[in-house]
């Protein structure tokens, strides 16, 4: 995607083992399961917690704290720029920042079915090790189950978090005001497109590739700079950003307005898009966050995330309304208006 | 986007509702065909931007809509009951058939697979030479050459796991039937751009001059969909009747040869039935008799009693532009998008679906203006 940097290309050498695809038995608590837990799980991800091996994490909680979960079922496991590790870590840090919160340790747990490739399996722990580290957070408890083939979906995995809250954190959709300003901090749907690029049957050349990012170290920093003027923040992952807005419209009893020529989106996922039938603004997003603000810090906002990360495409997309209570009405780029809706179900790729 | 920027210009859109609104002097019906053209109207607004005088009605060009129940059923029975992979187009699988969507069939472990292209199919059918292949092929002239040339395609690779289950229908026998309806009401009609850029004008012409009816073929951006609005009322207003190509980069007068001889290399017209508007004289395509090895209503003895349509649905009445939408006593009680009793409601280009979510901003609008 252009003006994104690639990622730097992080590995780790897979142990020697005497098994190359994980099997019934890595899963039935035994000498297998120890030794791929042993080779994998517990050399990677070191630390105080972890190194007991008890059943659980005992932690000492002293702040107020939020505590969330998220669990990973996609297909392909492993798209342009990231695979499903990545992608559970950042998904569970991305809510608990969200939150307001400061994330600092997590719970990892895979459903494997059997037969998925220790080589892939190696490939998305690295994943989770690299985008933990990055994130701050530490993986101190979890578990591992093994199903039958054809139960399962190669792997899925679930993630909870726990983080103390940022002291100058107050999110509540209570908070949130006429006139306020919704802003969207990055380009939207590249994480939905660059799957689809992928998936079977859908192949197509492209360059897109997902944005899948922590973004507890950036909500940190705003939060520092503009605490209570933020009011509330969102991370429009499935449903992408119209069934987020939707929920917020629909919960705040307030109606939101938004302009479709200020939406950011890089030119071919835009194009992806059109060719493909959908609608960029149902599309997920795994690097994206909306937040609600005061309308007097709105410019030094957008400024502030355009200089700490590579967001150069933040914008003020729309704003909160007193009229259209509930509903999301988005101006068109030729100044026509319609209703956003909640999908009724996923978005199908239209005939035509 | 380069190439499509120009047609989505906001000064250029502003210039062409000034000039609808200075020519409209009477209320007018238009109906455009496409179901493309009714989702863009609906996506960028456009039907918000237009003078009251001038009431768009949106037609019968909406596969998704005029597939009948009956075709629902047979796609549901093949990936149930005959263990196939029914392979089809996204938004069919939604429509509800007498008992339930493909959606639902889906859910409960129906192979179905969402594809762009019936020759995705046709690979799907040489990889699994187990498997029976059937292509759920509906649509208009639009989508028919590319299922077309699946079936040719299935035929020089040898295949004999590989099927379509058609439903192809035709544009100009909808629009004379529409307009041979004793009620209807439509002024004029914004021709589907793309049916035309296969097609050609040709097959306008008789319709023209048999009823003296404006018609505009028509793209479907901004630009496009304004500047045939715009061509259709100046006709009206003047009191003539001629076939206008509004779309002249992509539309050339003859068509697509190549597809069209494809088109009658694999099918052949016979009568049709639409959903909700009953059958139309040769208004479809079925495989020509060489083919129909291919017909997987043959190929798999298919029999399903026809069911009859929910009877509280007008949607027949509203997809000729007789009667809108909202007129449908069941239109947001019993009948929305989350559970539809007919196949406009349930395609975000289908016309009820179009009404239910534009009238719902209308009504708040009016509410906070009070």
């Amino acid at each position: 995607m252009k003006g994104k940097n690639q990622k730097i290309s992080l590995s780790c050498p897979m142990p020697k083992l005497d098994f190359e695809i994980i099997t019934l038995g890595h899963g039935s608590g035994g000498l297998l399961t120890n030794r791929l837990l042993d080779s994998g799980v517990f050399n990677l991800f070191k630390n105080k917690y972890l190194d007991k091996r008890s059943d659980g994490a005992v932690l000492n909680l002293s702040n107020e704290s939020a505590f969330t979960t998220d669990s990973f079922v996609i297909s392909p496991l492993f798209f342009p720029n990231s695979n499903i590790g990545e992608l559970a870590v950042n998904g569970t840090v991305n809510d608990l920042a969200m939150c307001g919160a400061i994330p600092q340790y997590l719970s990892l747990s895979f459903i494997i079915e059997e037969g998925l490739t220790m080589t892939e399996f190696w490939k998305i722990l690295v994943a989770i090790k690299f985008a933990s580290e990055k994130a701050g957070v530490q993986i101190v408890t979890g578990d591992t189950k093994v199903v039958e083939k054809g139960k399962g979906d190669k792997i899925f995995i679930n993630t909870s978090g726990i983080g103390k809250l940022h002291p100058l954190a107050k999110l509540d959709i209570l908070n949130i005001k006429v006139g306020d300003k919704i802003i969207v901090n990055d380009n939207i749907a590249s994480h939905g497109i660059a799957i689809m690029s992928i998936r079977e049957g859908l192949e197509f050349e492209t360059t897109i590739q997902s944005d899948t990012k922590n973004l507890n170290d950036i909500v940190s920093t705003l939060l520092d700079t503009f605490g209570n003027d933020i009011h509330l923040l969102r991370d429009p992952t499935r449903g992408g950003v119209a069934t987020v807005l939707n929920e917020i419209a629909r919960d705040s009893n307030y109606g939101i307005e938004i302009n479709q020529k200020n939406i950011p989106i890089d030119d071919q996922v835009d194009a992806a898009c059109e060719l493909l039938g959908l609608d960029p603004l149902y599309v997920a997003n795994e690097g994206v966050f909306i937040a609600i603000i005061s309308a007097e810090i709105a410019e030094a906002f957008v400024e502030q995330i355009k200089q700490i990360k590579h967001c150069k495409n933040t914008a003020i997309i729309g704003e909160i309304v007193e009229h259209h209570p509930k509903q999301v009405v988005l101006s068109s780029a030729i100044g026509g208006k319609r209703i956003i809706n909640m999908l009724v179900g996923e978005q199908l790729p239209r005939i035509c | 986007m380069k190439f499509l920027s120009e047609f989505r210009d906001p000064i250029l859109v502003k210039k062409i509702i000034s000039q609808i609104e200075k020519t409209t002097t009477k209320n007018w019906n238009i109906m455009e065909v496409c179901g493309g053209q009714t989702h863009s109207l609906v996506k960028n607004g456009i039907l918000d931007l237009l003078p009251k005088k001038i009431q768009m009605i949106h037609g019968p060009g909406c596969p998704v809509c005029v597939t009948p129940i009956n075709l629902i059923d047979k796609a549901v029975y093949l990936a149930e009951e005959m263990d196939v992979i029914l392979c089809s187009f996204g938004d069919m699988l939604r429509v509800p058939g007498s008992k339930k969507s493909l959606l639902q069939a889906k859910a409960n472990g129906a192979d179905i697979r969402i594809l762009y292209s019936p020759l995705e199919a046709v690979k799907l059918a040489l990889e699994q030479p187990e498997k029976e292949v059937v292509f759920f092929a509906v649509g208009f002239e639009t989508t028919a050459p590319a299922n077309a040339l699946s079936v040719y395609q299935a035929q020089s690779l040898g295949l004999s796991n590989f099927s379509i289950l058609t439903s192809h229908v035709l544009v100009p026998p909808a629009m004379e039937a529409v307009i041979n309806d004793k009620e209807c009401r439509v002024n004029a009609f914004l021709a589907a751009g793309h049916v035309c850029t296969i097609m050609g004008l040709e097959e306008y012409y008789p319709l023209v001059k048999k009823y003296k009816i404006p018609i505009v073929v028509t793209g479907f951006e901004p630009v496009d969909l304004l500047q045939g609005i715009l061509i259709t009322v100046q006709q009206l207003e003047e009191g003539k009747s001629i076939l206008q190509n509004e779309y002249k980069r992509v539309v050339k007068p003859k068509g697509n040869r190549k597809a069209q001889e494809l088109l009658t290399k694999i099918f052949q017209v016979k009568n049709r039935e639409w959903r909700g508007i009953g059958t139309i004289e040769k208004s479809g395509f079925e495989l020509r008799p060489e083919f129909k090895k291919f017909d997987a209503n043959l190929k798999f003895k298919i029999n399903i009693t026809k069911a009859p349509e929910n009877s509280d649905c007008i949607s027949g009445l509203v997809l000729k532009g007789i009667k809108k939408p909202k007129e449908c006593s069941q239109f947001g009680k019993k009948c929305t998008p989350e559970s539809p009793l007919g196949a406009p409601m349930v395609s975000s280009e289908g016309a009820c679906a179009a009404y239910y979510h534009f009238s719902a901003f209308q009504t708040s609008e009016v509410n906070s203006t009070i």
